[in-house]
């Protein structure tokens, strides 16, 4: 509590340190603003800053020490006391810089820049911590568990009395078969759906038909996991599985296809459609000169010319379908097996690093430490989809630029 | 094309000419034909998308609309003054020591009054039947209404009290004389007398405002469950992420939009963004597991870390369409600002950032849609767990344990009882609901304020 109170005080000292300081730069020069070098809102802002930062700076550090365990809670009060000295401290140097000469305004800029250089590095720091908390419980796992057995077993029992056995390949297999699945629904229709809107589709059509599919992409998908789970698997398990008698599972690998597939499809066919569209105009007037059919046009010029740009959006929309998680987990059901019937359930990697962190975890098990593998392993791929797919749509979008 | 009957001068030997210009030869058939299932293969693909959309909005809708409705039973309640104050002196203190058991005992004499009253003789009704016409929750909600107006004691007061949740679905067509034929829970005589009792106007099934304030509730009572904790948890981070996704990430735009040199560390910056819109949410998840809850041990299932999670989830997502709405305003605005003497600072702060504002605002309410649908990196920081208790007012609420909309339902789908279903359905639409409005709020925003230089 001291922490928060010394936070408020900063906060109140900074408020009045800009009213000091703006009356005090007027002062300095007789209340004739035009003789300052920087206008009285600086000045004040400027002794808001220096009254508020070094606190925030205290504040900062102490929490991060008290993180590693340095200092305990009960420094709380000390680092409080310390926080307002750091904060009066500010204030008197902020105060005692006002003058008619001082450039209040150059000072204000240097920190306001300061301080959006320290948002963006968010980015880095969020990847780092991504990394580092998958790697260093990863290391933990394979401490207490064989590599070996981890990426090339073939069986995944997790046994919460020990003794598991933890293989990451029926995941694997689950989670490429889902996928493949779903890029087999998305891709052919998210393809053609673009090409139509782009090539054949009067105005009106689009104006209706595109929204329409951005509506898909805006729907959340656990509710695409419902429908899996309510919709799609009964009605597959009653009107298919059964008949053919292939199992009788209401979860299955070709339900989370499917749905994912009907998820996947608004991504691939806005990214396909921007890629389209870059294709000069110029190209297809050259096609349609030399009387090709509006279709020969798009399947000799337009898609060639535009293949990179594809490959690349297939690809993120790959690493979309590995890492999706309601689906799979409404959808696909929970055995982890290796099977080529798309009518019986199978597990993901998503599924399980799901399953195996929810409920009452003990963090020096390997079974709840799998789930850090399991992720460190769905990031690494993902991730090396994401920089070729990311790097071959620059690349693409630079050809005709 | 070099398929093309021009490029292969063997074929022209073969080809007569046609013998009119109206009448289309094999080859040009054919071409036709083909461009003709090229457009069909087009009007399938949108035909299927439109098709999986309607089916999904329409499976959910039908299915979560009898979530809105609830069954109720009408009846007077002989609130015993032996039974629920035997001390006798109506001191709200002493009261709270009679359990919800002994209020169970009073409803179940109302309940069998009722009945007896209306002269309802069912053959094969036991009295088991007639008990679990109502909820289990109801008691409770007696004994809560009981302790907060003493003065109740005594007398004999009308209660609306939920029914049991097979007697509402039964109401809703979930529940048919077949299928509890089958149920344990229920059997066909009870739905009979719940039948006689709605034909006397004792039960009514009416709009249900108490799903949007209830608690969750147990596997055995669905009835009583609803959207209260949910829809406070989801607020809840929805105002973390506001606060700090929405300054962190216009920040970060300007920096990298206006302000970046261009060298290896704002490239570096720039893909580990673009990257970062790209990871998988759960492994957002596994972040916040272990750096906020293991790491800077913050508590389980608060809104403090849903919100942390889904900040950094949702940066990318804002700085991405902010940094293009910064670069959509013209450099001549920033150079005739720096032109009369303004600094660089003045000039995107005075200037390019109010010019750029509609497209940031459409940006962040986007991101936030997002965030609030989200649901798997949650899961993994025990917003999954079951919880009753309404989380406190701010700030201290973040901390409490709640759960959240997306979450919810996730929930709801695990439990066996089928009218959890339906409740997840209804959940679903109240969320879609909050989506709709987002994204309307957006298209409003764009339309109204988009302006092309």
């Amino acid at each position: 509590m001291p922490l928060s109170w010394a936070l408020l005080a900063s906060f109140l000292l900074a408020a009045a340190g800009y009213v000091v300081g703006r009356g005090r730069a007027l002062a300095s020069v007789g209340s004739d603003a035009r003789r300052l070098h920087s206008r009285p809102n600086y000045h004040g802002c400027s002794v808001a800053l220096t009254a508020l930062l070094p606190p925030l700076a205290v504040l900062a550090v102490a929490s991060a020490l008290r993180l590693t365990d340095v200092l305990t809670d009960e420094t709380g009060a000390v680092v409080g006391i310390l926080a307002l000295v750091a904060a009066i401290g500010g204030l008197g140097l902020g105060v005692m810089r006002i003058g008619q000469e001082f450039q209040a305004r150059n000072v204000v800029e240097r920190m306001v820049l300061g301080l959006l250089m320290l948002c963006s590095l968010i980015a880095i720091v969020t990847t780092a911590g991504i990394v580092l908390s998958l790697v260093f419980e990863t290391g933990h796992f394979f401490q207490i568990y064989d590599w070996k057995t981890f990426l090339f077993g073939t069986e995944w029992t997790p046994r919460f009395q020990g003794n598991s056995q933890l293989g990451i390949v029926p995941l694997l297999w689950g989670t490429m078969y889902v996928s493949a699945i779903a890029l087999l629904v998305a891709v052919p229709i998210g393809l053609f759906a673009a090409i139509y809107m782009s090539e054949y589709a009067s105005r009106r059509v689009r104006g209706f038909v595109k929204p329409a599919i951005e509506v898909l992409a805006g729907i959340p998908t656990i509710v695409y996991g419902l429908f899996a789970l309510i919709t799609v698997g009964p009605l597959l398990r009653d009107y298919f599985a059964q008949p053919l008698g292939l199992g009788n599972s209401g979860t299955s690998v070709l339900t989370a296809g499917l749905v994912m597939g009907i998820m996947l499809i608004p991504f691939v066919s806005s990214l396909s459609d921007d890629i389209i569209n870059a294709v000069p105009q110029s190209l297809r007037d050259g096609a349609l000169g030399l009387g090709s059919t509006p279709s020969e046009t798009v399947r000799q010029v337009v898609l060639p010319a535009a293949l990179p740009g594809i490959v690349g959006a297939v690809l993120l929309a790959a690493s979309r379908a590995i890492g999706e998680t309601m689906i799979v987990v409404l959808g696909a059901g929970a055995a982890a097996q290796m099977s080529l019937n798309p009518l019986e359930a199978m597990t993901t990697i998503t599924v399980k690093i799901v399953s195996q962190l929810t409920g009452d975890s003990d963090f020096n098990s390997p079974e709840t430490l799998v789930a850090f593998a399991l992720g460190l392993t769905l990031f690494a791929i993902t991730l090396v989809l994401n920089v070729v797919a990311l790097y071959i749509v620059r690349k693409y979008r630079e050809q005709y630029e | 094309m070099t398929d093309m009957p021009l490029s292969r001068p063997t074929d022209m030997a073969d080809r007569k000419p046609s013998a009119s210009l109206l009448e289309q030869d094999a080859r040009t058939k054919a071409r036709n034909a083909a461009e003709k299932r090229f457009r069909l293969y087009g009007v399938a693909a949108i035909a299927i998308s439109m098709i999986a959309l309607v089916v999904l909005l329409a499976t959910i809708l039908t299915g979560g609309a009898g979530a809105f409705r609830q069954t109720y039973l009408n009846i007077p309640v002989e609130l015993d003054a032996e039974i629920l104050d035997p001390k006798g002196n109506r001191d709200p203190a002493e009261m709270a020591k009679v359990l919800t058991l002994s209020y169970g005992k009073v409803l179940d004499a109302a309940v069998e009054a009722t009945v007896a009253r209306h002269g309802l003789q069912i053959e094969g009704l036991s009295e088991k039947d007639i008990d679990n016409l109502i909820s289990k929750e109801a008691s409770a909600q007696v004994r809560d209404r009981v302790l907060a107006e003493p003065e109740l004691v005594g007398q004999t007061v009308e209660f609306d009290v939920l029914t049991g949740g097979r007697i509402d679905g039964y109401f809703k067509g979930r529940v048919t004389m077949e299928s509890a034929e089958r149920d344990s829970n229920t059997s066909p005589q009870q739905l009979q007398l719940a039948q006689e009792l709605a034909d006397r106007g004792e039960m009514v099934t009416r709009f249900n405002w108490n799903f949007l304030r209830y608690a969750d509730a147990s596997d055995q009572r669905p009835e009583a469950a609803g959207l209260g904790v949910a829809i406070l948890g989801s607020f809840y981070m929805m105002l973390v992420v506001l606060v700090l996704a929405v300054p962190i990430g216009v920040a970060a735009s300007i920096y990298l939009e206006e302000f970046a040199p261009k060298n290896r560390i704002t490239d570096i910056i720039e893909v580990n963004i673009s990257n970062l819109a790209a990871v998988p949410s759960i492994v957002f998840g596994i972040l916040g597991l272990a750096a906020f809850i293991n790491f800077a041990g913050l508590p389980q299932s608060a809104p403090i870390v849903g919100g942390l999670v889904l900040t950094l989830m949702t940066l990318p997502r804002i700085i991405i369409p902010t940094r293009a709405a910064l670069k959509a305003v013209p450099p001549s605005i920033r150079d005739a600002a720096l032109g009369v003497g303004a600094s660089k600072m003045q000039s995107v702060f005075h200037h390019v950032l109010p010019l750029a504002t509609p497209g940031i605002l459409t940006g962040m309410i986007l991101g936030l849609a997002q965030a609030l649908g989200e649901t798997a990196p949650l899961l993994l920081i025990g917003m999954v767990a079951f919880i009753r208790d309404v989380p406190g007012g701010l700030p201290s609420g973040l901390f409490d344990p709640a759960s959240a909309l997306p979450v919810q339902v996730y929930n709801w789908t695990q439990r066996s009882d089928p009218a959890f279903i339906e409740r997840a359905s209804g959940a679903i639409i109240v969320l879609l609901i909050f989506l709709l409005c987002m994204n309307v709020l957006a298209i409003w925003l764009r339309r109204k304020f988009e302006r092309r230089w």
